[in-house]
């Protein structure tokens, strides 16, 4: 079942597109990656898809029942959280915002969706420190348990990897393979085309030969043989 | 010494002082943490110039309770500022700055050409560092401003989780569907009302310094955002106390007192901060 459709939408902001008549849809269980160079406009889908911003033309529907509570983001880290203060749990827990409303503090229930999706991501060992001392690694994971508290079906991610080291980034992409094994759906934008192309089931790539399709189709496409040998992942190609 | 403190606080006037100083250092110290994550430090700063601009128009054209036009000038000023962060062609700490100049600039003018006081230079001089004020306090103005420190404890308890999840993370709050612009809205009216009320006690040079100290003290040694904000909020208290007491005693300036004991207070955290790690 599609939950998302996008068809000739075109995305930017200040008026001033980035990228042009993108038409793509993303289905229940469906691992997608967003490829393509720095500025080919990633980040302004996401932005876009997640509602925060509205595409200049064309039209996103969201399909089945796909609110804007069970979207799930893990966005870039930001300046300000490098030397936040605060606790692994106050950050998760913070996931469950959305689901307050008005009211102002936590009910048990979403305390408990919070600690359900730390043992998840086991980080329980790190639920009283502070998240300013961990790796980045820890805070990934940490940002990840907080976008699955906000939503279980669609986890849009944006560069989960930038700034890890290899071991790292290993261990992350194998624990969103894992989520996405459970049923949960993954957009995904990755500079890594090797690791992409390694896990993704769709492939979105942007920029000046936009590309949709499955991974298959990916790596026997024009587009997709040329980025992959140029971005050293040819090992696979 | 006892002795003299305790004759002095059979005073109404220094009682005054002492609850409208609590309140306010109280008040200054939630939203600090606040402010200086999301880079605003200097928002206090910029609003208390602003709020002098209004005071000296309010002084010129005979407004009798000047209130009445300082608030909302400042609470307009604070919802513009905080808006700046996001997408405006002239940055938050640049729009600060402007702003803040400006309505000093401008206020003093404003004073210097149409004033009738003789003390000129003393009442700018008390506007600016709140030298006697906060002495001089009737029974009303305590009544407003504990009224007004009460609603905004209130207000911050009340969404202390929403706070906290928009200075975290903007952009996560609004993707999951949080009002994170309304919340923004929130804060900057509170930090207006508190810089308002924060004159009276340190002058409008010297607000940032309440609103500054305290969060970053807090934030040399602990390491959760509760525990920042409550340890900011006695530290801050603390330190007024200190600063009103030590003024009364010495006939020091309050303002410049009670900042004093926060830097020291900062000085402190900051050793203590190094020793823990």
């Amino acid at each position: 079942m599609a939950i998302i459709t996008c068809q000739n939408v075109t995305i930017g902001y200040d008026g001033h597109a980035v990228a042009e008549k993108l038409s793509f849809t993303v289905s229940d269980g469906d691992y997608l990656c967003i490829v393509g160079e720095n500025g080919s406009g990633k980040s302004t889908l996401i932005k876009t898809l997640l509602r925060l911003q509205k595409p200049l033309d064309g039209k996103i529907e969201f399909g089945g029942g796909l609110g804007q509570n069970e979207i799930g983001y893990l966005p870039q880290q930001t300046e300000v959280q490098k030397d936040f203060p605060a606790t692994v749990w106050e950050i998760v827990l913070s996931g469950c915002q959305s689901m307050c409303g008005i009211r102002p503090f936590y009910s048990r229930s979403e305390k408990d969706t919070a600690k359900k999706n730390i043992e998840r991501m086991g980080i329980s060992d790190l639920v009283k420190r502070c998240y300013r001392e961990l790796s980045g690694g820890q805070q990934q994971r940490v940002l990840l348990a907080r976008a699955l508290c906000a939503a279980n079906k669609l986890l849009l991610l944006d560069e989960p990897v930038s700034g890890l080291d290899p071991k790292a980034a290993a261990d992350m992409y194998s624990l969103i393979k894992e989520l996405n094994a459970e049923g949960i759906t993954v957009i995904m934008i990755s500079h890594d085309i090797a690791e992409a192309v390694k896990y993704a089931t769709h492939i979105l790539h942007l920029g000046k030969n936009q590309f949709f399709g499955t991974k298959e189709e990916y790596v026997n496409n024009g587009t997709g043989k040329y980025f992959i040998t140029e971005n050293g992942g040819e090992d696979y190609a | 010494m006892l002795d003299k403190l305790i004759m002095y606080l059979e005073y109404p006037f220094v009682r005054y002082a002492l609850i409208v100083g609590v309140l306010i250092a109280l008040c200054s110290s939630l939203l600090g943490v606040t402010l200086v994550l999301k880079r605003f430090s200097f928002i206090g700063d910029g609003l208390s110039h602003v709020a002098f601009g209004a005071m000296a128009i309010a002084a010129v054209t005979g407004i009798s309770n000047n209130m009445l036009l300082v608030m909302p000038v400042t609470v307009v000023s604070a919802v513009l500022l905080l808006r700046t962060g996001q997408n405006t062609k002239i940055k938050g700490d640049a729009a600060i700055a402007m702003i803040s100049v400006g309505a000093l600039a401008f206020g003093y003018l404003i004073m210097n050409i149409f004033s009738k006081s003789a003390n000129l230079s003393g009442d700018v001089c008390s506007t600016l560092f709140g030298s006697t004020s906060i002495l001089t306090l009737t029974s009303r103005e305590v009544l407003l401003c504990t009224v007004l420190s009460l609603a905004v404890v209130a207000v911050f308890v009340l969404f202390y989780n929403k706070i906290f999840a928009v200075t975290f993370d903007e952009s996560f709050a609004k993707a999951t569907g949080i009002k994170a612009e309304r919340y923004n809205l929130l804060i900057a009216i509170v930090i207006a009302v508190i810089i308002v009320l924060a004159m009276n006690l340190v002058g409008s040079l010297l607000i940032s310094a309440l609103v500054i100290f305290p969060a970053l003290s807090a934030m040399r040694i602990f390491k959760s955002f509760k525990s920042v904000t409550v340890f900011s909020a006695a530290l801050s208290v603390a330190c007024a106390v200190l600063g009103i007491v030590i003024s009364i005693l010495m006939g020091t300036p309050v303002g410049s007192t009670i900042v004093a004991a926060d830097a020291l207070g900062f000085i402190i955290c900051y050793i203590i901060g190094g020793i823990v790690k």
